[in-house]
C-alpha cells in the first residue's frame, strides 16, 4: 500500500479504510496482533485482514461484515482526524486543475493544517514533483510529518515549521503552484511570488469572507500577477429513490380518465415507472437533493505569474 | 500560416522565440509584441460625477459619427488613440461616476485594443475553451465537472486506466496530463477509430503515446465471453467501420487529429484503387499499357502497405485484449453520448477491486438507472450521484459581486468504488439476495436507503 500507488494485498503497516456502510467508514492501520472492534463484531487484523485482497468482504465475528478498501486521497479525506477545518475533495479537484498540476509539478502550500489537500497534491505530482509545505503550529507539522512518513509519501514532500507571512516559503524560484489557506494571505503573496519559477506559475487562495478575497486581489495585481480569477465551486449530491404519487381522486366521472391519461404519459416518464393503477399511485425514480447541503465552503483566488 | 481568431487575422510567425503569456497587438497581418504592462493613460482627467440624475439618453453625447471613427481606424491610428478621442469627444464622460467611466474604457478598449495573449495548452485552457466554444462536442462537460472526474477516478502517475469518451478526445488528454506518461491508458472507441482532436492539441510527448492503447467498444461482448480471438478479425469489417467512421465524422466534427489524418489517407488509397479499376474499363488504349502497369505496381505496393499496417494494428489489437483480459484496471473513466447503463456494466469486469469508477452524464436520469442497475449486479459500494454548481466572481473594490451569469448545467457524475464481488450473486436477483445475507442492523439502513 501507498498513498502513491495501488498494491492488491493488505501488509503489515498499510493504512486501509474499513466501510461499514452507507457513508459510514474510518481508517485503520494495520498490525499484527491488533483487534479494531466495529458495530459488526471484532475484526482481527492477523487473520482477518493481513494478506487478503483490497476490497474483499470481511466477516466480523458477530457475522456481520464490512469491506476493506485501499486508501486514496478522496477516501483519506473522508476519513482523517481533524486538526484543524479541511479542504474537501469537491474544492481540491478544481485547484488541482487550475493549478495544473501535473506529475513532475513542484508546489507550495500553506497550512497544512490536517493535510487533506496536501495529500492529493502528493497523489498528483508523484513520482517525480515534490510538495513543500509550511506549517505554524509545532504540533501540526509534526504531525503532518509523522502521517507523511507512515503512507509511504515522506520522499515526496517537505514539511517546515514557520510562519510563512513572516519568512516565506523556504524555497524560492522553483515552484510551478503556490496554493495559500492561511487567514491573511495578502501577506504572503510577495513570498509567493519569489517562490515560483521565474518563467512563471500558477497561484491560488483559498478564504471564506469576501473581504479576504478583496485584499488578496489588490495585493495579487500589485505583485504583478494576471488573470485573477474569483470562483467558488458547490457540491449538489443526489439521493436515488423511487417515489409514489397518489393519484388524487376527482370522483366516479373522472375515474375513467384518470387510467387513460396516466397510460399515455407514461411512456414520457423516465425509466420504466410502473403504474399501479388499481390502488391510485403512480411511482418513478428521482434524484432527490440532500436535505441540507454545503453551502459555502470559500471563495478560490487563482491568478498567473508570467 | 494564416489563422483567423475573433475576426482578426493574423500569422504567427513573429509569435515564435517568446515565452508563453506574451501579450501581442494585431497589425494588418502580422504581429507586433508590445509591452507586457501598458502605462496607464487617461487618466488626466480626473473628473468625476456622483451620480447619474443629470445624464439623459439623448444618442447626442458622442460628437464623433460613425464615418469618423472608420476613418481612424482607416488610417490605420492605434486602438489606444482611438479610444482616448471617445473619451475627449464624450460630452457626458466627465459627469459619470469613477466607476462607470472605468466601464466605459473598459468596453472601448476591448473593441479597439486588440491584444492577444499566447498561451501554454493545459487541461484548465483546452476544457474551458472547449466548454465556451464547443459544449456540443463534448456531450456538455463543464470543466468543474472533468476535474472532479480526475479527482473521484484518483487518476495518477502509474495507474491502469480504461477511458470511453465521446469528448473528442479532451478526457483522454485530461488523463493523459495527470499520468505524464506513466502507466498505462486503454481507450474504448466506438465506430472505426479514437477520436483526439482534442487529445492532439495538448502537444504531448511521443513517450506519452507509447502506453496508450485502444480497443473497439463492438469487441467486449465477445472479449468477455471468451469467443474473442485474433483469427476473427478479417480486414473488410475493419474497413467497413472505418468507412463508417468518415461518415460519423462528417455530422459529428471535421477533425484535425493525426490520427485522423492517417485514416484519411488509408481511404484515398482505396479511392485510387477504385478509380483505376474505373479507368480500366473504360479505355484501354496500347498507351495506357504503361500507365496501368505503373499504377497496378504502385497499387500493389498501397495493399502491401495496408496489409503491413493492418497486421500491426492487429498486432496491438490483441496487446490490448491481453491488458484488459487482466481484469486489473485501475479505474473507468466513462464520458459519451451513449446510455452508461450497458457501458458499465460490461466495462466494469475489467476493473480490479477497491478501485474507483466515474461516469459522466449530460443528464440525470440515465444515470439514475444505471444507479439501480449497478446496485443489483452489487461488486460496488460508495456510489453517489452528484453535480457541481460554478459561481464566478467580480472582485473589484466596493464593487464585488457574483458574475451576473452563470453556467446553468455542466451534467452529473456517478461515481463508486469497486468490491470483490460475491459468487453465485451477481447474476440471479441479487438485490433480493443482499438483503436476506444482511446482518438485521444493516437490512434496516439498506431499507431506509431505498425508501
Amino acid at each position: 500500500m501507498s498513498f502513491v500507488e495501488y498494491g492488491d494485498t493488505i501488509k503489515d503497516g498499510d493504512t486501509a479504510i474499513v466501510f461499514l456502510g452507507h457513508e459510514s467508514m474510518f481508517p485503520v492501520k494495520v498490525q499484527h496482533g491488533t483487534v479494531t472492534q466495529t458495530k459488526y463484531g471484532v475484526i482481527r487484523h492477523s487473520t482477518d485482514l493481513i494478506g487478503k485482497k483490497y476490497g474483499s468482504k470481511v466477516t466480523c465475528s458477530k457475522g456481520g461484515w464490512v469491506f476493506i478498501l485501499h486508501p486514496t486521497p478522496e477516501l483519506w479525506t473522508m476519513n482523517l482526524p481533524h486538526r484543524t477545518q479541511i479542504l474537501y475533495s469537491t474544492d481540491i479537484s478544481i485547484i488541482t486543475m487550475m493549478l495544473e498540476l501535473k506529475p513532475g509539478s513542484i508546489v507550495c502550500e500553506s497550512g497544512t493544517g490536517s493535510g487533506s489537500l496536501s495529500h492529493a497534491l502528493i497523489r498528483t505530482v508523484a513520482p517525480t514533483g515534490h510538495l513543500y509545505t509550511v506549517e505554524f503550529h509545532q504540533q501540526r507539522a509534526e504531525k503532518a510529518r509523522e502521517e507523511f512518513r507512515e503512507h509511504g509519501v515522506e520522499h515526496l514532500v517537505t514539511v517546515t515549521n514557520q510562519d510563512v507571512c513572516k519568512n516565506g516559503f523556504g524555497v524560492s524560484n522553483i515552484a510551478d503552484a503556490v496554493f495559500l489557506d492561511i487567514p491573511s494571505p495578502w501577506e504572503a503573496i510577495g513570498h509567493a511570488k519569489s517562490a515560483l519559477k521565474p518563467e512563471g506559475g500558477r497561484i491560488c487562495s483559498f478564504s471564506p469572507c469576501i473581504e479576504q478575497v478583496q485584499r488578496t486581489c489588490l495585493a495579487m495585481e500589485e505583485f504583478g500577477f494576471t488573470e485573477i480569477n474569483t470562483l467558488e465551486i458547490l457540491l449538489r449530491v443526489y439521493n436515488v429513490r423511487t417515489i409514489s404519487l397518489q393519484i388524487p381522486d376527482l370522483g366516479e366521472a373522472a375515474e375513467d380518465n384518470s387510467s387513460t391519461g396516466f397510460d399515455g404519459s407514461n411512456p414520457s416518464n423516465q425509466g420504466s415507472p410502473c403504474a399501479n393503477l388499481q390502488q391510485g399511485t403512480v411511482q418513478f425514480k428521482s434524484g432527490v437533493p440532500l436535505r441540507e447541503m454545503v453551502g459555502h465552503t470559500g471563495y478560490l483566488t487563482f491568478a498567473t505569474k508570467s | 500560416r494564416k489563422i483567423i481568431f475573433e475576426k482578426q487575422w493574423f500569422y504567427l510567425d513573429n509569435a515564435i522565440g517568446h515565452t508563453y503569456g506574451t501579450t501581442f497587438e494585431v497589425t494588418s497581418g502580422g504581429n507586433l509584441q508590445p509591452k507586457q504592462e501598458v502605462e496607464e493613460t487617461t487618466t488626466e482627467t480626473k473628473e468625476a460625477g456622483t451620480d447619474n440624475r443629470n445624464i439623459v439618453d439623448d444618442g447626442k453625447s458622442q460628437k464623433l459619427t460613425h464615418d469618423d471613427i472608420k476613418a481612424l481606424k482607416d488610417k490605420g491610428i492605434k486602438g489606444q488613440e482611438i479610444v482616448q478621442q471617445l473619451i475627449e469627444n464624450s460630452t457626458t464622460f466627465r459627469d459619470k461616476t469613477e466607476f462607470a467611466q472605468d466601464k466605459y474604457i473598459k468596453k472601448k478598449k476591448k473593441k479597439y485594443e486588440a491584444v492577444i495573449t499566447i498561451v501554454k495548452p493545459s487541461t484548465r485552457i483546452l476544457s474551458t475553451m472547449y466548454y465556451a466554444r464547443e459544449p456540443g462536442k463534448i456531450n456538455h462537460l463543464r470543466y468543474d465537472t472533468l476535474a472532479q472526474m480526475l479527482t473521484l477516478g484518483n487518476i495518477r502517475a502509474g495507474n491502469k486506466m480504461i477511458v470511453m469518451e465521446t469528448c473528442a478526445g479532451l478526457v483522454l488528454g485530461a488523463v493523459m496530463e495527470r499520468m505524464g506518461g506513466y502507466g498505462s491508458i486503454i481507450q474504448m472507441y466506438p465506430g472505426g477509430g479514437p477520436v483526439r482532436a482534442a487529445t492532439s492539441c495538448f502537444g504531448f510527448p511521443k513517450l506519452f503515446f507509447n502506453n496508450l492503447h485502444e480497443f473497439p467498444l463492438s469487441k467486449v461482448d465477445s472479449l468477455l465471453s471468451g469467443t474473442f480471438s485474433t483469427e476473427t478479425l478479417p480486414s473488410e469489417p475493419e474497413d467497413n467501420a472505418l468507412l463508417e467512421e468518415e461518415s460519423n465524422g462528417l455530422t459529428d466534427e471535421k477533425q484535425t487529429s493525426l490520427q485522423e489524418a492517417e485514416e484519411e489517407s488509408a481511404t484515398e488509397a482505396a479511392m485510387e484503387i477504385s478509380q483505376t479499376e474505373e479507368q480500366e474499363t473504360m479505355d484501354i488504349n496500347a498507351e495506357d499499357v504503361q500507365i496501368k502497369e505503373n499504377k497496378e505496381k504502385e497499387n500493389k505496393e498501397n495493399v502491401r502497405e495496408k496489409q503491413r499496417k493492418q497486421w500491426e494494428r492487429r498486432k496491438k489489437l490483441i496487446e490490448t485484449a491481453a491488458l484488459l483480459r487482466e481484469k486489473n484496471a485501475d479505474g473507468l473513466i466513462v464520458a459519451s453520448k451513449f446510455h452508461p447503463t450497458p457501458l458499465l456494466l460490461s466495462l466494469l469486469e475489467f476493473v480490479a477491486p477497491s478501485r474507483p469508477f466515474v461516469v459522466y452524464c449530460q443528464y440525470k436520469e440515465p444515470l439514475l438507472e444505471c444507479y439501480t442497475k449497478l446496485r443489483e449486479r452489487g461488486g460496488v459500494i460508495n456510489l453517489k450521484l452528484s453535480e457541481t454548481w460554478l459561481r464566478n466572481y467580480q472582485v473589484l473594490p466596493d464593487r464585488s459581486h457574483p458574475k451576473l451569469t452563470m453556467s446553468g448545467g455542466g451534467g452529473y457524475l456517478l461515481s463508486g468504488t469497486t468490491v470483490v464481488l460475491d459468487k453465485g450473486k451477481s447474476d440471479s436477483s441479487s438485490l433480493e439476495a443482499l438483503k436476506m445475507e444482511e446482518p438485521s442492523s444493516k437490512r434496516c439502513k439498506v431499507q431506509d436507503l431505498h425508501c
